[in-house]
Order: C-alpha cells, then structure tokens, then sequence
C-alpha cells in the first residue's frame, strides 16, 4: 500500500529533482487558458467587441457550470480507471424527476433537488454494480445504462414537463457582479471534489484503483467499493447539473443533456485538464481548466458570429492536440 | 462447415442467440416463413455489418473507432451533393469516398500510433471534425441527390443463376465477412490480434505493432465507406443516416464476444452480433414494441452479453489482467 501511495505522491505531487520550476499539466492547462484569453480578446477586439466585459464573463462562467459539474464527476471516475457514458441522459431524467416533484410549488424545492440526487444516485450505483459485479467493462456498462435511460426517456417523454417555482430559478440567474451565484457553487465543488481526491484515503484509493487495479487490490484496496463510490459520486454531479438546468429553464427536458452532448463533452473536459484516460493520473483542477477553455472557445466563437459547426472542428482539432502534447511530454519525461 | 467446427472464443453463444432469434421470427411474422424474408433482413442488416466487421479489426488490436458513425453521414452527405443526380458521376464520387475513407483511417492511425494519443479520444476528435466539417460544407442541410446507378448498390438486386434475385448489398456482405475470415486466418490477422493481447510481446518478436494498428484503422474507415455506400443507396440521404452507428457497430462486436482492449474475438462472431442486433429490432418491431424501448433493450442486451462473458470464461478473466485501455 505504501508503495502505491508513495508512486502516486511522487507521480502527482513532488516534482522532479532536477528542476526547481515544474511545468505540471495543470500549469500548462491554465497557461494555455490564459493564451486563449488574451488571443481571443485581441481577435474579438479586431471585430470590433470586447471579450471580457460583463456579459463575456458571465457567458464564460455560465457556460462552465454544467459542463463544470459533469465534468468533476467524471474527473473522479476517470481517476479510478473508469468512464461514464450515461452522464447526459441522466441530466436529462434528473431535470425531468426534479421539476416534476417541484410542480410549481415552492415548498417543494428541498424534496424535488432530494429525489433528482437520490434517482442519480440509485443510477450511478447501477453502473457501478455493473461494472464490478457483473464485470463488464465500464464503456459497454454506461453505454448500456444510458440506452436504458434513453428507451425510458423516449418511451414516457415528448417534451419538456414539470415545472420548476420562481424562487429556485434564482440559482440559475442570480450573481454577484458578473459572477453567477451557481458557478461559485460550482467551483467549491471543484474544491471539495480536489479535497477528497488529494486528502481523503477513498481518494487516494481511487488513484491507486486507477493506476493498476491488481496492485491496488493486493495492497488490501477494497477495488470495488472504490470503484462503486466513483461512480455514485460521479452520476450525483450529473444529477445536480441537471437540477440547475431545471432551474434555469424554468422545466424538465428529456434531452437537455444530449443536446449539448455532455457525454462525450465531459470526457474531453477531463482529457483536455491532462487527466489520463486510462486512470491513475491527474485531477480536478487541470479539470476546472480544460472546462473553461471549452467555454472561452465557445464564447469566443459566439463574439466573431463564426458557424457553430466550425467549433465543432476546432474542439476536435484542439482535443487531439492537447493530448498528443501530454503524450509527448510523459514519454520525454520517461526516457529522460 | 465441418472445417470450422473449431470455433473462436464466444462463437458459440451468439450463434445461438442469432438462430433463437431467427427461429422467433418465423413465428413472430408471416414474412420470414420464406427465405425472402431473411434475405430483407439480410439486406437491411449489411450495412451495420460491415461496419461491425471494420470495427472489430480494431476493437480486436485494442482500440476503439468512435468515428465511423460521423464518417458514415459524411460521406452520404458529401455523396449526395457530388453525384447531383447525374450517373456520369457515379463512378469517381464512389472511388472519391472509398479515398475519403482511407485517408481518414489513416490520419486516425497515424495520430494513434505515432503521437501516442489513446484511440478514444483520437476518433472522438475525428467524429467532432468531420460532423462540423460536413455541415460547414453542406450549410446545415444536405443538398443534392443520388444518381439511380449509385442507389443500386443499397437497394438493387442482381440476377444470378441458380439463385435468382440476390440484393447487391447482400453479396457485399459475403464479400466483406469471407475475406475479413481469410485475412483474419493470414499470418497479418493473427498478429492484429496478437498486438490486442499484448503489444509489448508482438514487438519483441519482431512485429511492426504500428504499421498493423494503423492497417487496422485504415481497413474500419474503408469498411464505413463501403457501409455509408450501401446505406445511402438503401435509406437514402439525410443529416442523421450515421447518427449512433458506432455505438452499436461496438455493441455488435462485444455482443459476438470480443473482448474490449483486445486480443480476443472472431470476426464471424462480429457479424453474427450485427445480423443479431438487426434481427433483435426486427422482432421488436413485429411484437408490437416501441421504438423508444428499442434501446432500452439493447441497453440490457449488451450489458447482459459482457456480464455473461466475463462470467463465461471466468477462471480466464480471472487470471488476465484487466483491460488496459478501459477507456
């Protein structure tokens, strides 16, 4: 155990010996963040806007929410080794189960966020479940799970339902200054989700569980159980991200999640943060970097009235980019 | 059929599945009492073979092709607006997507192999480009049409011999699925499967682990060529032709029993999952289920089909190490 732990400190947190500055990809997340800002203020400054003003904040923050909160949970499955794909019906059903128990009715809030979490959790303890009892592999195990959830979704839903009472459309418009209230929200979840990742022993059982399952399991590591609380945690985040869509359009919608395609968006996110896929390595807040470049890009995008298919082709050219350069730099690393 | 009586790993059940379910459709529909309704279903199901067969050459070397979905709706939209209706450009629009597809394939491969990026997240990259690309291209809206020469492929029959009216697309199929066996008997298919089970040994002996995970690529971006070819010709042209093809191009492939992250599978087994998977939404259809439960059961159905795989062979999963890619 001591060994894996040891692996993992030095793997994530110590730095090399022989540099005193460390390029870590978390730094070189914000780095290229801070590239982009300031290259998309000069091109959006060329066509006569401005893209950090009020509403350009504001655009940037509320777009990170969701994609913020989905995105942390499937930080923490990735870290185990793992990947949800059923993230973005669930947003939808848990908008849906949310804004239908609310019913309009304000005393109904507590309840209404309640269920949605518990239908999440029930929903990510599923897919756990799956995946270590029935041992299918965590793609195929999600993928399945989200096409359970899309043929109920499909069979019962044609369209937005419920409806969600004006006081808890405040958590989807109220801010301070430019900075919307739910996004503050969103990142001390970042921060709680870093905490447990970096200072609870679940969270280092999750890296460890992520680097080598077997080693993990003979260094006394309940694998499952770690795998099952990923899991949970991750499909409760989807759930709170579908609770703040609900509160935001004011309703349920049924495909509120795969619209936006948070599925495979959130992956990204965690990917472009320099988490590596196959487990074991990264973090939270490279995370929280790779959603804000995401929605810088869109923002800028929307500013220069560009196609929004062109984003499309530049978010699938900028994705391979960025993990080819990690790639790169790890091998480097290795063989220096 | 005595020669193969040594079947691959996870052959077996599906086959199984594949004749319960054809047997159940006899009962289910008074169409499938004769063989012309298998050879509908034959036809209706070729293209989403295919593409399972392109898949499984790469499922099988331990990757995943996210891309051939987005691929498929490309091509068909690229297609429809290069032929405008005109026969004259059959020929070179059908030698231009076959291209297209290579070439895809192989900046998917390349980028794979040579910049170490996890095929994952290479072909999802690859999917958002070529989605956005196209409807940059097409402006939102598929324009154009496709000649009658071109829709014969998909939906036109050939007239043989012995056997009478056979659908062109049905001899694609057997095409496809008798010279993926022969390649997969070759002494290249049986490495491709040995770089799935452990790279690291097939270099060591000497194997060009690259150059085969790349052919691999190459070979499932032709077979969506050849699957978007049959499938415009069969459905016609629209914006959604490929949506959600690659998650059940994969679901047919694990539902004939391979092994995701690699090294396990038989290509018959893959095909057998795809004609499988079409049979199963024939049945539903004829019972009278919605098309919303249709996924819903294909959900449980490849949750099932994995659990009882890893189960199947329990002692053996036991002793492998757990896929490497789990992505």
């Amino acid at each position: 155990m001591s060994a894996v732990r040891e692996q993992i400190r030095r793997r994530s947190e110590a730095p090399p010996r022989t540099r005193t500055f460390v390029i870590t990809p978390v730094l070189v997340v914000y780095l290229a963040l801070a590239v982009l800002l300031v290259v998309g203020s000069v091109l959006v400054g060329v066509h006569g806007g401005v893209l950090l003003d009020h509403g350009g904040i504001l655009n940037i923050l509320t777009r990170g929410t969701v994609l913020g909160l989905v995105a942390i949970g499937q930080t923490l499955v990735i870290v185990t080794g793992s990947l949800d794909l059923s993230v973005a019906y669930l947003i939808g059903l848990c908008s849906l189960v949310a804004a239908e128990t609310m019913a309009g009715s304000t005393a109904m809030i507590v309840p209404g966020v309640l269920a949605a979490l518990v239908v999440a959790a029930v929903v990510g303890l599923v897919n756990g479940l799956v995946i270590t009892v029935l041992k299918a592999n965590a793609f195929i195990a999600t993928l399945g799970v989200a096409l359970v959830l899309r043929g109920y979704l499909e069979h019962n839903y044609t369209g937005p339902a419920g409806s969600v009472p004006r006081a808890f459309q405040h958590i989807g418009y109220d801010r301070i200054g430019p900075v919307p209230v739910a996004a503050l929200l969103m990142l001390l979840l970042a921060a709680a989700a870093w905490w447990y990742l970096r200072r609870t022993r679940t969270g280092y059982h999750m890296y460890a569980v992520g680097g080598d399952v077997d080693v993990a399991r003979l260094s006394g590591v309940r694998t499952g159980r770690t795998i099952v609380t990923a899991h949970v945690l991750c499909a409760v985040m989807a759930g709170l991200a579908g609770v703040f869509l609900a509160g935001r359009l004011g309703s349920g919608a049924p495909y509120v999640g795969t619209d936006a395609g948070y599925d495979l968006e959130s992956i990204a996110a965690v990917v472009l943060g320099g988490t590596a896929l196959a487990g074991g390595r990264g973090g939270v807040a490279g995370t929280i970097g790779g959603v804000l470049i995401l929605s810088t890009l869109d923002t800028i995008f929307d500013d220069l009235g560009l196609d929004s298919f062109f984003k499309d082709v530049v978010r699938g050219v900028v994705l391979i980019v960025a993990v080819a350069l990690y790639a790169r730099r790890r091998t480097a690393g290795r063989s220096a | 059929m005595r020669a193969r009586l040594r079947l691959a790993d996870g052959t077996g059940p599906v086959l199984v599945v594949l004749l319960i379910l054809l047997v159940a459709l006899a009962f289910a529909g008074p169409a499938y009492a004769e063989p012309a309704g298998y050879l509908a279903l034959l036809k209706r199901a070729a293209p989403l073979v295919v593409l399972a067969v392109g898949q499984y050459f790469v499922i099988v070397s331990g990757g995943f092709d996210l891309s051939v979905g987005s691929l498929v709706t490309a091509e068909v939209v690229v297609a429809a607006r290069l032929v405008d209706g005109d026969d004259a450009n059959t020929g070179w629009v059908i030698a231009l997507l076959l291209g297209c597809g290579v070439l895809v394939g192989l900046v998917n491969g390349l980028i794979t192999t040579k910049l170490l990026v996890p095929s994952f997240i290479v072909t999802l990259g690859m999917l958002l480009v070529l989605d956005g690309a196209v409807f940059l291209w097409s402006g939102g809206a598929p324009r154009g049409a496709l000649s009658p020469s071109f829709r014969v492929l998909g939906r036109g029959s050939a007239d043989l011999p012995v056997l009478g009216q056979v659908p062109w697309s049905v001899i694609v199929l057997l095409v496809v699925v008798v010279a993926a066996v022969w390649f997969m008997r070759s002494g290249t298919g049986r490495l491709l499967l040995a770089v799935g089970d452990n790279e690291n040994v097939v270099r060591l002996a000497g194997g060009r682990v690259d150059r085969l995970r790349l052919l691999a690529f190459v070979l499932s971006a032709l077979l969506a060529s050849v699957a978007a070819i049959l499938l415009a010709g069969f459905a016609g042209v629209s914006a959604q032709v490929g949506e959600g093809l690659e998650f059940r191009a994969i679901t047919a492939v694990v539902l004939g029993g391979a092994l995701l992250g690699g090294g396990r599978g038989s290509v018959v087994a893959a095909a057998a999952g795809a004609l499988s998977l079409e049979a199963l939404f024939s049945l539903l259809n004829l019972l009278g289920v919605s098309g919303a439960l249709e996924s819903a059961v294909q959900g449980v159905i490849i949750i099932a089909a994995v659990a009882y795989a890893a189960h199947g062979a329990g002692l053996r999963q036991m002793l492998r190490r757990p896929v490497p890619d789990t992505a």
